[in-house]
């Protein structure tokens, strides 16, 4: 058989488009933007951008734990339901990935500005105008406000895979609901959560839209950073260098997640 | 308890749920924004459809969306079928490389692309190397995982005797993989040439790193709008998206229903011949 041929277009394809876009990463990262020999300039000024850095994990980590919190109940629910619902409501988690984050974060915008819709609401029974947007709760809010589906779904999968006989064996064994939760159907959801986790973190970490529209100046996110880097003040080679430590940093919070899980298939994928 | 948990189900679906029919009603009210909601009118949707501009963003964004998802699905079926075959290690190797645009992080994975270009542009000499041919490769590469990731399952679900018996009734292997093995993870490549389509669809953080000023697509362009006010518009857009997305969904959903009821069919069948 020749099986192994048909894959080349594709190896050939993850070659030129993936790696080889990594090594001009490291390349850049490592090179002075404006004489091209090497440099440890760019990586040095991390020290710099720490306290964005921090402020990113710091964030990111907040909504992803947030995220947990209210998506595993959700998740329980909908796996819980009857087949024809549970279609429906993951249907429901899904939509919002696939509209416009963009438009999405805008409308939170027109909820939440000064003049805004919950403001003016506030105003008519006698609250004054309270500061939600511009503050570092209101990222927070749109972070996990996109991504709580990234945690949902996963969760939801690996719910769902649970072997009822399990549940069954735990109650005749005399545990009761909050008893069965904790010790067989949490621990067994583990490949759930560190997944969901993952896929909430990265893209919060990252971020440069959710920060710019419902943020403050001042408490920029790595990802704005890295955006001006390449769009405002032009230094792709510290652009690089950044993107090369955000990328060896989520790797190195990714190994330490996949420490907890004590199953080697933790990907869950949807 | 049962109540509460139910409450608080409902409660959550309507945060995610809120700014989405804000948006929706906003595409119907005459206000000068989404925070100042007045009067019903269908004249944003009248503007839109008479906007040659946004149906132009529009058409730019399906296309790329078709274009890349159709080439990642032709190419990321072929690659599923080929790495399933690979020996263990070598296909573990690959499937690593796989997954790297799905676990980095978008810019990430913009910012490698546009390094690349850029680094192309320097080697042809030419400053204008961003545009359509480099928006839609982006594309394809980013949607490739998704199409190989949701084949491969369906590959170690077959059961590989229906290939060899294809090959004992006198086919070549080609006709073998036509009629029998395309047949079989047929459903895998649907979802994922969907799946591929949606994400490709509503992209913005990569398309942002590698498009041209000549073929800008929906997302980008809403995104350069935040430096002036969003004409309202767009909300009628974001309505018309909205139900046709839903449409999209729907139709994943038979296609996947049919895929159980089918799996579910022939383990019965299975399960009645190992009983015989």
């Amino acid at each position: 058989m020749k099986n192994k041929l048909v894959s080349a277009p594709y190896l050939v394809w993850m070659m030129i488009f993936i790696i080889i876009p990594l090594g001009i990463v490291v390349y850049f990262a490592f090179t002075d933007s404006i004489t091209g020999s090497f440099t440890f300039n760019n990586i040095a000024k991390i020290g710099t951008y720490l306290p964005i850095f921090l402020n990113s994990i710091w964030l990111a980590l907040i909504a992803a734990v947030i995220c947990l919190i209210i998506g595993y109940p959700v998740a329980l629910f909908i796996a819980h339901s009857k087949p024809s619902t549970q279609r429906f409501l993951i249907l429901l988690v899904m939509l919002p990935m696939c509209m416009s984050f963009l438009l999405r974060t805008l409308a939170w915008v027109a909820l939440l500005e000064d003049t805004g819709i919950i403001n003016s609401f506030l105003r008519k029974i006698g609250i004054g105008p309270l500061p939600l947007i511009r503050t570092n709760g209101a990222v927070i809010l749109g972070m996990v406000y996109n991504y709580l589906p990234y945690m949902i779904l996963p969760l939801y999968t690996v719910i769902i895979k649970i072997n009822p006989l399990l549940i069954e064996a735990a109650q005749d064994l005399g545990c009761d609901g909050a008893a069965v939760f904790r010790k067989v159907t949490l621990p067994l959801s583990t490949p759930g959560i560190i997944s969901g986790f993952t896929m909430v973190f990265v893209p919060a970490v990252s971020t440069f839209y959710i920060s710019k529209k419902l943020g403050t100046p001042s408490t920029a996110l790595i990802g704005d950073v890295i955006e001006a880097q390449f769009k405002a003040a032009y230094n792709p080679n510290l652009g690089a260098a950044l993107s090369l430590i955000l990328m060896i940093l989520i790797f190195i919070c990714m190994g330490v997640m996949n420490k907890f899980s004590y199953e080697d298939e933790s990907m869950v994928t949807i | 308890m049962k109540k509460l948990h139910r409450i608080f189900t409902v409660i959550i679906f309507l945060f995610l749920y809120i700014p989405m029919i804000l948006l929706c009603i906003g595409s119907f009210s005459s206000g000068s924004d989404l925070a100042h909601i007045h009067g019903l009118t269908l004249h944003q949707y009248k503007e839109f459809f008479a906007d040659g501009v946004l149906i132009r963003l529009l058409l730019n964004s399906l296309i790329v969306a078709v274009v890349s998802s159709v080439i990642a699905t032709i190419i990321g079926t072929f690659a599923a079928v080929g790495i399933h075959s690979m020996k263990p290690r070598l296909r573990s190797l690959v499937m690593t490389a796989t997954n790297i645009p799905m676990t980095n992080p978008d810019i990430v994975t913009g910012v490698s692309l546009a390094l690349l270009f850029a680094f192309v542009g320097r080697l042809i000499h030419t400053n204008q190397v961003l545009g359509f041919a480099t928006l839609l490769l982006a594309h394809i590469t980013f949607n490739l995982p998704y199409v190989i990731l949701s084949v491969m399952p369906k590959l170690s679900q077959m059961d590989p005797n229906l290939e060899e018996a294809a090959l004992d009734l006198g086919c070549t292997p080609v006709q073998a993989f036509f009629k029998v093995v395309l047949h079989e993870i047929m459903p895998g490549i649907l979802s994922g040439a969907l799946m591929a389509f949606t994400m490709s669809l509503d992209d913005f953080v990569i398309s942002y790193f590698v498009y041209g000023p000549e073929f800008v697509t929906l997302p980008i362009e809403i995104y350069n709008y935040t430096k002036k006010p969003l004409p309202s518009k767009i909300y009628a857009l974001f309505t018309v998206l909205f139900v046709f997305i839903l449409l999209v969904m729907i139709i994943m959903n038979i296609v996947q229903a049919k895929d159980e009821k089918n799996s579910a069919r022939r383990q019965s069948l299975k399960r009645r011949k190992e009983l015989n």
